[in-house]
């Protein structure tokens, strides 16, 4: 298929349950993520976001619940085959017996995909890209965690993918290359109508490419909706969430 | 422990089936290939000279004060290549190699390597496994036969240098050859490539359900030590049973 005429996937998630060794980390989570949209599910930090993320590519399986990938479960055989999904890991999860340059041309190479010339043009390409240039030769404990993970990025990127996630895409990486990352994401719904979700509690990249947004919360989805509806949530701890700030003068008259 | 010989015998089953597709992960056949050989041949012939030696030693003293000392050569070549050599190199392969395995494959399952490759739709048994277990059910025999001729030449410097048996090259090689014929080295390279297959699937099989982090790596690398030679000890007994069976 010609990756210009390639088109996001649509999700469906209903009533999603997960506990391990008898703990509840989801609980009946249900939403629905258009083709071509980018969904951002925001929380804190153990919210379980995360876990929901690996069900939605299949690393996980549920125990009860459901989910749609343009309409066909998940667990389908095949589904991978028909349908090109990528995820950026938040611990980018390179390999690390592989070098960089290996590492993001191993889609194409192990599923022999292009030749190999054409193989190290696309990812000198998608390297330059995420501001790694030249680093095809390097192996991956030679990066810092702001590179890994923009080497993670360029390795999805090659995938030119239906559906994209991203686990913690900004997390290590400075202010500049965060926004890098932010606009990536943006290009690429806007260029091949991927559909992306993006785990995250960074607010400014979920209020800044969020076509809609999930707030959840020990398990549950307490809001979704548009960033301005979720702005106005209800919820007090959602309120501090998204206002929370350094305010060092208080901090020290506190102390 | 039942669960986990089922998990085993379906590793090894699904590597069987993507057989096929060897031929484009022979790169990384090759890569193990080197490795192990890299790693292993010369402490498997420093080991198997040792060992053909002591043989020689133990029997060989007993067998003098017999007057029997010209059937050193046949005891030392078929216990060497019927039962020492394929059980020690196996031994030795599984600590020496079979636990980088379990490290390796452990090491990427703990750093979600192994999810990675999922979600770029690459089976971790085509990808992983599969050139493991080629490389060693191919390394294995082979090493096997260095032991062999390794552990004949060791039996032979004792039986030669050392006064209580003081026999001839000559007269050990004779009977070593008057005892030992190609069926009998044939046993000792199947027994090897079924070690060879249960020390790469354990060891691959250990390494992909690690969890844990550095402790759950190293818990793993243990396991797949100890149960890859807890199964050649207790295979050892049937298949030496079935060859002997097969051999009438």
């Amino acid at each position: 298929m010609n990756p210009t005429q390639r088109h996001g996937v649509g999700i469906k998630v209903r009533g999603l349950r997960k506990s391990y060794d008898g703990q509840l980390v989801l609980r009946d989570i249900s939403f629905e993520v258009a083709p071509g949209e980018i969904f951002v599910i925001m929380g804190p930090s153990g919210s379980g976001k995360s876990v929901l993320l690996k069900h939605l590519i299949g690393l996980e399986k549920p125990d009860a619940g459901e989910i749609l990938i343009d309409n066909e479960p998940i667990s389908s055989p095949g589904l991978m085959d028909r349908h090109r999904i990528a995820m950026v890991f938040q611990s980018s999860a390179l390999l690390n017996s592989l070098t960089v340059g290996e590492n993001v041309g191993l889609y194409l190479t192990e599923h022999r995909l292009k030749p190999p010339a054409e193989i190290e043009k696309i990812v000198a390409e998608k390297l330059e890209l995420v501001g790694l240039a030249g680093a095809q030769d390097k192996l991956p404990s030679e990066l810092s965690g702001g590179m890994k993970k923009r080497a993670a990025l360029a390795r999805a990127l090659v995938v030119e993918p239906e559906l994209l996630l991203y686990d913690e895409p900004t997390s290590e990486l400075d202010p500049l290359m965060a926004v890098t990352v932010a606009e990536e994401i943006l290009k690429l719904n806007r260029r091949m109508s991927v559909t992306s979700v993006v785990v995250t509690h960074d607010r400014d990249l979920a209020f800044g490419i969020a076509d809609r947004i999930a707030l959840i919360h020990d398990g549950t989805i307490d809001s979704i909706g548009t960033p301005e509806e979720v702005r106005r949530t209800a919820n007090p701890l959602f309120q501090r969430f998204l206002a929370a700030d350094f305010n060092l003068k208080q901090l020290s008259d506190k102390t | 422990m039942f669960e986990n010989i089922g998990q085993i015998l379906i590793l090894i089953w699904r590597t069987f089936q993507a057989l096929p597709l060897v031929v484009r992960h022979k790169k990384k056949v090759l890569e193990q290939l080197f490795e192990i050989g890299n790693a292993s041949l010369l402490m498997a012939c420093v080991l198997s000279l040792f060992i053909g030696g002591v043989l020689a030693l133990q029997t060989g003293v007993a067998l003098a004060e017999r007057g029997l000392s010209s059937f050193v050569g046949q005891i030392v070549g078929l216990s060497m290549c019927k039962e020492l050599g394929p059980v020690m190199m196996a031994v030795f392969i599984s600590g020496r190699i079979g636990s980088a395995m379990a490290a390796e494959i452990g090491s990427m399952a703990v750093y979600q390597e192994i999810d990675a490759l999922k979600t770029l739709n690459i089976n971790p048994v085509h990808y992983l496994v599969l050139p493991r277990l080629v490389a060693i059910s191919i390394a294995l025999p082979i090493l096997v036969v260095f032991s062999n001729l390794v552990g004949w030449f060791g039996g032979a410097v004792v039986s030669v240098y050392n006064y209580k048996v003081a026999i001839s090259y000559a007269a050990y090689f004779n009977s070593l050859r008057s005892g030992v014929d190609f069926v009998d080295v044939a046993n000792g390279l199947i027994k090897s490539l079924v070690f060879a297959v249960i020390i790469g699937a354990v060891s691959c099989h250990q390494g992909l359900r690690t969890v844990g982090g550095p402790r759950g790596i190293g818990r793993s690398v243990t396991k797949a030590v100890v149960n890859s030679i807890v199964l050649i000890l207790i295979l050892d007994y049937f298949l030496t049973r079935l060859l002997m069976h097969l051999d009438r």
